[in-house]
């Protein structure tokens, strides 16, 4: 019996941790509507910083002292990024934040290596909570006490700021309807940096209280950001209660699930993460988002088919394209196959998340499905590559058209999380199930035939099938499926009035994409001979993120040049340097305050203004023009 | 909009073609591929190993009198980026070989990357039994001492242990599912009398330790096994001291007395734990002491294992392209087979039958000195005496 006390508790002590990242994200998400990815940077930073405060402070107060100053500082970084980077997006499309933070997160994780070494760090232990407490001969962690009592009272000092402060009643009302807050004349300003700061702030403690248990090292921040989105959304974004509730949930779930199942705590969060999503979409204690109230697409260029001259100018670049292996070597070639394969992956991604409106966390999935498709069909069955190429993707559909049909219930983030749920799911099996995936060794020797095995031959049916799959996606966009689809992005109300079947609609979208993304990874199993549960893995599913948003999400050919740039880009600069992370991530936070609309976006605005500026109507600003030229 | 898109794709690619050419005709080029930004732990020695050795064996002359040059990538950590880079360094950098590499799954990409394009492969780190064994293949070689090998090493010091009840703790993975699998297997069949009451799997990077040392614990079991390092192996170090855990059991760890993983724990270093490492400190022959002095002069800092690793990969590369005169890839395998090349453990030997060198590793028990973690009563296990059978490998290795 006291055993399982002891156990309750360990889990209570993990669970403190996860709520105090995990609030911190919520409150800013609640707010500020940004998927702050950066969230496990900000963690990790505090854990360093206060290594190194609570190594040069001596005594009780300097570590106590350390923590809490890290904590601060750490918040002062924070308010920094959101006033220098994050206020210049807030109007740029969704989630078009999350790419700054990603970058933001790709840059940190080069610079605590730089700044502290490659060294996994120990620190001290808690002056007054080094031992243990005896209980009925279990011993309890005294700073497992600590983090228990802890929790509660951070639970408490929140709930008080929030109900009896003005500030608190400021961020209540913005996280129900931030559109009502700013017409009232609240300097919304100020409230998002304030609600940056003290997010920050929770989650660089979280990170600097993890000292006396864990070492702090460069990868602690991915370690712990998709679980503290995971904890968020079971509990309903927005909601502390609900992130408390979550984090004990998962880590009592945790706690007791290895007794009976060791394995289980590789994918238990997103089992219970999918459980109640299906059930509750909106998490335990979220509350339905309120229909939007903007028409997105009064801010968007309209989109229209390309014109012939602008198709005879893609037909010359695919031509031209196509010249490739006359030129170039072999490995340029490797790589153009490489690019055109991850264009397709983006593409598909876009026809969802652009197109659809529905962004996917865990695209990944369909992508790798399809690879594993072709994997087992070449290997097991011994089938030829065509064969395979064709058959492998439907292992995608099969996986799109399951998990879609429960995802398109939902909508927003809910719908984001719930997908990288369903593809971490996917990931755990073919991790776990080694007697046929071969788990995390993969599965080796997937080459391609003869026929296609020179990097030229390669390349070109690469190529072909980007083009046609590219061609094939823009057609949908312009048929009536299309219009359909994006009504229900624009507007579910309105188009459930006019009699489209919105879910259906959107399932199908699903499927597409998913199907597409499997072609994707047939080609990408076959370019690389091998497959590994990575191609299905959160990573993968952010780097398509990564490609549309680069590219434009509110554009039609975005997805393509940024699949083209970013894969690219990514390739030369690890070849080149040994900071790849600290430039690529750079380069997207760079990308992100020029060019706040996407590479294509920022284009076609500008070709869009240039056209404006000179209608036929206004010969008076025409003339000097001319007379300057 | 294609249009501008591919133009940009073909930039790229001319200029990633355009840096194909520049080789120099009298460099050797060996392509070393390694997971530095996800691993500088352990990659960050490894590098100062290699660079080291390049130095020695430019500075005795080269390749035959042919400057010795290392082009170096990094994998991300990403099976399908080793293969990227393995292949840049081939198509376009011409290496004569490829060597490198620290985890299983992109030792075994890049292994067989190396079996489709025949070029040849030196794998320095990867750890799974598969390298050379169920998915082995003539162009690949091995450099550390296996899975199977160090938990052979393992299992004699551990079977010579009273306890009979036995639990194990293990990271999620293959590394991790394989070596708890062999030891089992190795154990068993030297102690049939034995028990295995518990095992935990916790994820790779992710160990929620508390419940771990305490489910461990509820089973009561006599020794442990802990197969987790890095910083889950902190983790469990810290919540099993303060619980409890290891007061009075035996624990017998992998790699645990490699400086790498031992060094964080700094006072928290449990006792008595029999483990796989690298005592520095405490080896005291002249092959060892020589290289001891060039690194300790050449970085004002000690060596780790991944320098040990990384030193010896390329000396080995070095010694084989020397002895080809060649980089046919052909001549490169029959001058790797069967090839015994000094190190600073001493000599050692590339099995002709499975490619595997000899190289062994030390076994010994942690201790606290100075408030710091070393290894004592270590003694060096060489890798040929824990190798099955010549019959068994043959059954375990596909036919070329």
């Amino acid at each position: 019996m006291a055993f399982y006390v002891v156990q309750f508790l360990t889990g209570l002590a993990s669970a403190a941790s996860l709520f105090l990242v995990a609030s911190g994200l919520s409150i800013i998400f609640g707010v500020t509507r940004i998927v702050n990815f950066a969230h496990g940077a900000f963690y990790m930073i505090g854990a360093y910083i206060a290594f190194t405060l609570t190594e040069r402070l001596s005594g009780a107060f300097g570590f106590w002292g350390g923590i809490v100053l890290a904590a601060l500082a750490v918040a002062l970084i924070g308010v920094i990024v959101e006033m220098v980077l994050l206020r210049r997006i807030y109007h740029a499309p969704e989630l078009f934040q999350l790419l700054a933070t990603f970058g933001l997160t790709l840059m940190v994780e080069d610079l605590v290596v730089l700044i502290w070494g490659p060294d996994d760090l120990v620190g001290r232990r808690a002056p007054g909570f080094k031992g243990a407490i005896d209980f009925f001969g279990q011993n309890i962690p005294s700073y497992d006490l600590f983090l228990i009592v802890l929790g509660p009272v951070v639970l408490g000092i929140l709930w008080l700021l929030f109900q009896r402060t003005r500030w608190g009643v400021l961020v209540r009302a913005a996280t129900q309807d931030r559109d009502m807050v700013a017409a009232l004349g609240v300097n919304q300003k100020w409230l998002f940096t304030s609600v940056f700061a003290v997010g920050v702030f929770l989650a660089a403690l979280g990170g600097a209280l993890q000292i006396p248990r864990d070492a702090v090292h460069h990868a602690m921040d991915l370690r712990i950001i998709v679980e503290v989105f995971v904890v968020v959304v079971i509990g309903g974004l927005g909601s502390i209660i609900g992130a408390f509730v979550a984090a004990v949930l998962v880590s009592e779930l945790n706690a007791f699930g290895i007794l009976i199942f060791p394995k289980i705590s590789i994918i238990l969060v997103f089992l219970v993460m999918a459980a109640v999503l299906i059930v509750r979409p909106w998490g335990l204690f979220g509350k339905p988002e309120a229909p939007a109230r903007k028409t997105p697409g009064l801010t968007v260029n309209p989109w229209r088919p390309l014109t012939s001259n602008e198709r005879l100018a893609a037909l010359a670049a695919l031509v031209i394209a196509a010249t490739l292996p006359l030129f170039a070597g072999n490995y340029a070639l490797t790589v153009g196959s490489e690019i055109a394969i991850f264009v397709i992956f983006a593409v598909s991604l876009h026809f969802l998340m652009s197109v659809g409106g529905l962004a996917s966390f865990g695209h990944a999935a369909y992508f790798g499905l399809g690879a594993y498709g072709v994997a087992f069909l070449a290997k097991m069955a011994g089938l030829p590559m065509i064969v395979c190429l064709l058959l492998g993707p439907l292992l995608g559909c099969m996986g799109a058209a399951v998990f879609g049909f429960f995802a398109v219930q939902l909508s927003g983030v809910y719908f984001a999380m719930l997908t990288l749920a369903f593809a971490q799911i996917v990931w755990s099996i073919a991790f776990q199930w080694v007697s046929v995936t071969g788990g995390d060794n993969g599965i080796l020797g997937v080459w391609p035939e003869k026929w296609a095995a020179s990097p030229s031959h390669f390349y070109w049916l690469a190529l072909g099938v980007a083009a046609l799959v590219t061609i094939a996606l823009r057609a949908m966009v312009f048929s009536p499926f299309g219009y359909a689809l994006r009504a229900t992005r624009d507007s579910l109300l309105r188009s459930e009035a006019i009699g489209i079947n919105a879910k259906r609609i959107q399932w199908t979208a699903f499927v597409i994409a998913g199907t597409t993304a499997g072609i994707g990874g047939a080609l990408f199993a076959y370019l690389k001979g091998s497959v590994f549960p990575d191609n299905l893995g959160i990573s993968l599913s952010v780097d398509a993120l990564v490609m549309v948003l680069l590219g434009g999400v509110e554009t039609v050919s975005g997805a393509v040049i940024g699949a083209i740039v970013y894969k690219a880009l990514n390739i030369w600069l690890v070849s080149q340097t040994d900071l790849s992370k600290l430039v690529l991530g750079g380069f997207i936070v760079l990308i992100v305050v020029v060019f706040p609309k996407g590479i294509v976006g920022m284009l076609e605005t500008l070709a869009q203004r240039r056209r404006k500026s000179s209608p036929p109507g206004s010969p008076l600003l025409a003339k000097p023009i001319e007379s300057a030229e | 909009m294609r249009a501008r898109n591919t133009f940009v794709g073909a930039a790229f690619a001319l200029l990633a073609g355009g840096m194909a050419h520049s080789a120099m005709a009298q460099d050797i080029k060996i392509g070393e591929i390694n997971s530095y930004s996800l691993l500088p732990a352990f990659t960050d020695p490894y590098r100062k190993g290699w660079q080291l050795a390049v130095e020695e064996v430019n500075a005795a002359g080269g390749i035959n009198g042919k400057k010795l040059v290392v082009i170096s990538k990094d994998d991300g950590g990403k099976p399908a980026d080793a293969q990227t880079a393995a292949n840049e360094l081939v198509s376009s950098e011409g290496v004569a070989m490829l060597a490198g590499t620290f985890l299983s799954n992109i030792g075994l990409a890049v292994s067989d990357f190396a079996n489709q394009k025949k070029v040849f492969f030196l794998a320095a780190e990867p750890l799974t039994d598969a390298v050379t064994w169920s998915k082995g293949n003539k162009y690949t070689f091995r450099l550390r001492p296996s899975n199977y090998m160090q938990a052979a090493m393992l299992v004699e010091a551990a079977a010579k242990l009273p306890a009979k009840r036995w639990a194990t703790i293990a990271p999620n993975y293959e590394y991790g599912q394989s070596a708890v699998a062999v030891f089992k297997k190795l154990m068993s069949e030297k102690r049939p009398d034995i028990q295995w009451v518990d095992e935990q799997w916790p994820p790779q990077g992710k160990i929620d330790a508390g419940p771990v040392v305490q489910a461990v614990a509820a089973a009561n079991p006599e020794a442990i096994l802990n197969v987790t390092f890095g910083a889950d192996l902190v983790k469990l170090v810290r919540e099993g001291n303060t619980r409890g855990l290891f007061k009075g059991r035996e624990v017998v760890s992998f790699l645990t007395g490699e400086p790498e993983y031992l060094d964080p724990l700094k006072d928290e270093t449990p006792e008595g734990w029999i483990v796989t490492g690298y005592p520095w400190y405490s080896i005291k022959t002249p092959e060892h002491d020589a290289f001891l002095k060039a690194y300790q002069a050449k970085y004002n800092d000690y060596p780790r294992l991944g320098s040990i690793v990384g030193y010896q990969t390329i000396k080995s590369a070095a010694a084989i392209l020397a002895k080809a005169g060649s980089s046919d890839p052909e001549k490169l395998i029959a001058a790797a087979e069967g090839l015994s090349v000094p190190s600073p453990f001493g000599e050692i030997t590339f099995r002709k039958i499975d490619h595997q060198s000899t190289l062994g590793a030390f076994v010994g028990k942690t201790a606290l000195k100075d408030g710091k973690g070393v290894m004592v009563d270590s003694s060096y296990k060489k890798g040929a005496d824990y190798l099955p059978s010549d019959a068994e490998v043959g059954k375990l290795r596909p036919k070329d």
